[in-house]
């Protein structure tokens, strides 16, 4: 493969995964931890939604993110002609 | 049937099982034993990988981590999954694509170094061999709950079944026991955590029943919780007592520190292709959910279960008699591990926060709490008591505690013993070694993993608990950036990752044992580990993150002092970015 394309390849795989890890920071870090008391109006089951995201929401939505990586890869993959 | 055959027929079984995988998956060559030859299903990797992952620790206590501090130890739970995301998309498939079979291998090849690899060895031994002392205690001590054995016997046959399975099939023949042990480990911590969910809330699924509404008094469980733990002078659950910030760090540690640990990374060596191993950590992250979102429920369930058996009319009512104590109590008071003492000579049991005394305290005449010992372990192995559930619960939970630890244990014992023949024999010492030769030296150095694991499980430090902090604190602070610089940097140089290495792992050993201990010696301290001595309030726990930070920092500075990476180790990290080709770099 090219420089060229090579380079789009990676390019396409460092977006894809700063997004996740800016998903995967603001649900734990950010939801469950430091912005917890602005979600506190938000109840769930008699708590509130930081709590929920504390001991489930973040590691569902971690699930999430690897399955949707894995689909985009296996994509972008096929797309650059890089596939094993 | 008494319930010591039901233990024995439900261990001994299980042991059958792994012994029989062990005989049918033998080790044939040096592929076989690191790397399963490289063919297992990526499904059935991320069950394998899910074993590997879930320890004593998160089997038996992790469940009673969280029920006895609430929201706060929610860390564990972020930390110890959130790692996954790092690893299915900064390290697993370029490692995958570089097609090694140790982490080391790969540290030392990317940086062209014996210095680096050797850097990588040392932190790697320590780190797997402090991770494998808990496994083998944990073993121990189930051993001799459930089967009335000694610890010593207990441990003595643990080492017998992995020695089997572990020698003879290396990472073959742990990968398909793993199997085996995720799925004995899983039954055994949903099925008492489902008859609970429904005892409380009336629904099986205990993720949902944690957030429903409690039967016994109409309220969401945790509002209930909430309730009676203020009125007994405890904190309440679902608030944050302790500090953000170390809150933050601290769930960062366990996430970076969990994606550098060499013996779940290596699983990552075992699938078929770069694509698979991606699939291969979402999978294994699905596995791990499992119990990983059944814990918070079992934990939340069983304190409130606890507080209602003594009390069962209502705090202000007369609580349990000495005389009613159901029998798991009575079993558990055997092991030292739930002690009670009537301090007010009234003949029942009172249990509350004498540090903090509620109202009724004075005014019902208590005289200080009388549960005065109740180790966290007891929730998850006397659950199925609790709940009254059938003795063949029971017998499973022992097998199950057993698959814990022992999948964890062999995935350490292979890091260790393929660190020692790979690595050093083969790599440093003898590379002129025949793959028999390799095979060989590979399986004696399992042997000697193995009694060393066995002895550290007889005589265990006296620090257990915080050498697992150490454990984590290194593998955050000293491969993992290592390993993702290699990859995501085409430039970075030997003499910067050797530099980083070097101070991330130096600068957490510091930190850790200025607070507590060298080599966590009571009395040797420098400082008194207090949030006031603490640099900027770091906690000794939490400083992996930072660690790994001043990797990264020293390593950038050597970096640019030293200059680039040379062109052909550039041209190496550009192949290992792409998947293409992977099928073909098997060995080398």
């Amino acid at each position: 493969m090219s420089d060229k394309s090579r380079g789009a390849y990676w390019a396409a795989n460092i977006r894809i995964i700063t997004i996740s890890m800016v998903i995967w920071a603001l649900v734990s870090f950010g939801f469950a931890i430091i912005l917890r008391p602005l979600l506190s109006g938000i109840p769930v089951g008699g708590t509130d939604l930081g709590f929920w995201f504390a001991q489930q929401g973040s590691i569902l939505t971690f699930i999430v993110l690897i399955f949707y990586y894995t689909s985009y890869m296996n994509k972008l993959d096929k797309e650059f002609d890089v596939e094993e | 049937m008494d319930q010591f055959v039901i233990n024995l027929i439900f261990v001994g079984a299980s042991f059958a099982l792994y012994v029989g995988i062990a005989i049918w998956a033998r080790a044939g060559s040096t592929s076989d034993f690191y790397a399963a030859s490289r063919g297992v299903n990526p499904i059935v990797n991320g069950a394998a990988t899910a074993a590997d992952w879930m320890s004593a620790a998160s089997f038996i206590s992790m469940a009673g981590l969280i029920a006895f501090v609430g929201y706060g130890n929610s860390t564990f739970l972020m930390g110890w999954t959130g790692g996954y995301v790092l690893l299915a998309m900064l390290l697993a498939p370029y490692l995958r694509k570089f097609g090694r079979f140790t982490v080391p291998d790969f540290i030392g090849d990317r940086f062209y170094s014996q210095t680096a690899r050797l850097v990588a060895v040392i932190s790697l031994l320590v780190i797997s061999i402090t991770y494998v002392i808990g496994q083998m205690t944990g073993a121990g001590v189930a051993f001799s709950r459930f089967l009335e054995v000694s610890n010593t016997t207990g441990l003595f046959i643990a080492s017998a079944v992995v020695f089997v399975y572990a020698v003879l099939g290396g990472m073959k023949g742990i990968t398909y026991t793993q199997l085996a042990q995720y799925v004995v480990l899983i039954i055994a911590y949903t099925i008492p955590a489902v008859f609970i969910s429904l005892q409380l809330t009336g629904n099986p699924l205990p993720q949902l029943g944690l957030f429903s509404t409690h039967t016994g008094s109409g309220q969401p469980l945790l509002t209930t919780l909430n309730e009676i733990l203020v009125d007994l002078g405890f904190n309440d659950y679902t608030g944050n007592h302790g500090s953000t910030f170390n809150m933050v760090l601290f769930t960062l540690s366990l996430m970076v520190g969990t994606a550098g640990l060499p013996h779940v990374i290596i699983r990552f060596f075992t699938v078929p292709k770069v694509s698979d191993a991606r699939k291969s950590a979402g999978w294994a992250l699905v596995f791990i959910a499992l119990l990983y979102t059944v814990a918070p429920a079992v934990g939340a369930m069983a304190r409130l279960n606890i507080i209602t058996t003594i009390f069962p009319n209502g705090l202000t009512e007369t609580p349990l008699a000495y005389a009613d104590k159901p029998d798991w109590m009575l079993n558990w008071e055997n092991t030292g591990l739930l002690a009670f003492e009537d301090k007010n000579g009234d003949g029942f049991i009172q249990y509350y926060n004498d540090a903090n005394p509620p109202a009724i305290a004075e005014e019902l005449g208590w005289a200080g709490n009388e549960m005065v010992t109740f180790n966290r372990d007891i929730l998850v192995l006397a659950n199925p008591e609790i709940a009254q559930l059938p003795g063949w619960v029971i017998g499973l939970i022992a097998a199950g505690g057993l698959a814990a630890a022992l999948s964890t244990a062999a995935g350490l014992l292979l890091a260790i013993s393929s660190a020692v023949s790979h690595d050093l024999i083969k790599s440093m010492i003898n590379p002129n070694i025949s793959e028999k030769g390799e095979l060989l030296a590979a399986r004696i150095s399992m042997g000697f993993a193995i009694a060393l694991a066995t002895y550290l499980g007889l005589n265990p430090p006296g620090f257990a608990a915080q050498v697992v902090a150490l454990a984590f604190g290194l593998a955050a602070s000293s491969l993992f950036p290592a390993i993702m610089m290699g990859i995501f940097s085409k430039k970075m140089n030997s003499a910067g990752a050797i530099t980083g290495m070097i101070v991330g792992l130096g600068s957490t050993v510091l930190y850790i044992f200025t607070y507590l201990g060298w080599f966590f010696i009571p009395g040797t301290n420098m400082l008194a580990n207090t949030p006031d001595n603490w640099i900027l309030g770091i906690s000794p726990l939490s400083f992996g993150a930072v660690g790994a930070v001043l990797n990264f920092a020293a390593a950038y500075v050597v970096y640019k002092m030293t200059g680039d990476a040379p062109a052909e180790i550039q041209e190496l990290v550009e192949s290992i970015r792409v998947p293409k080709g992977a099928g073909a770099a098997v060995d080398h």
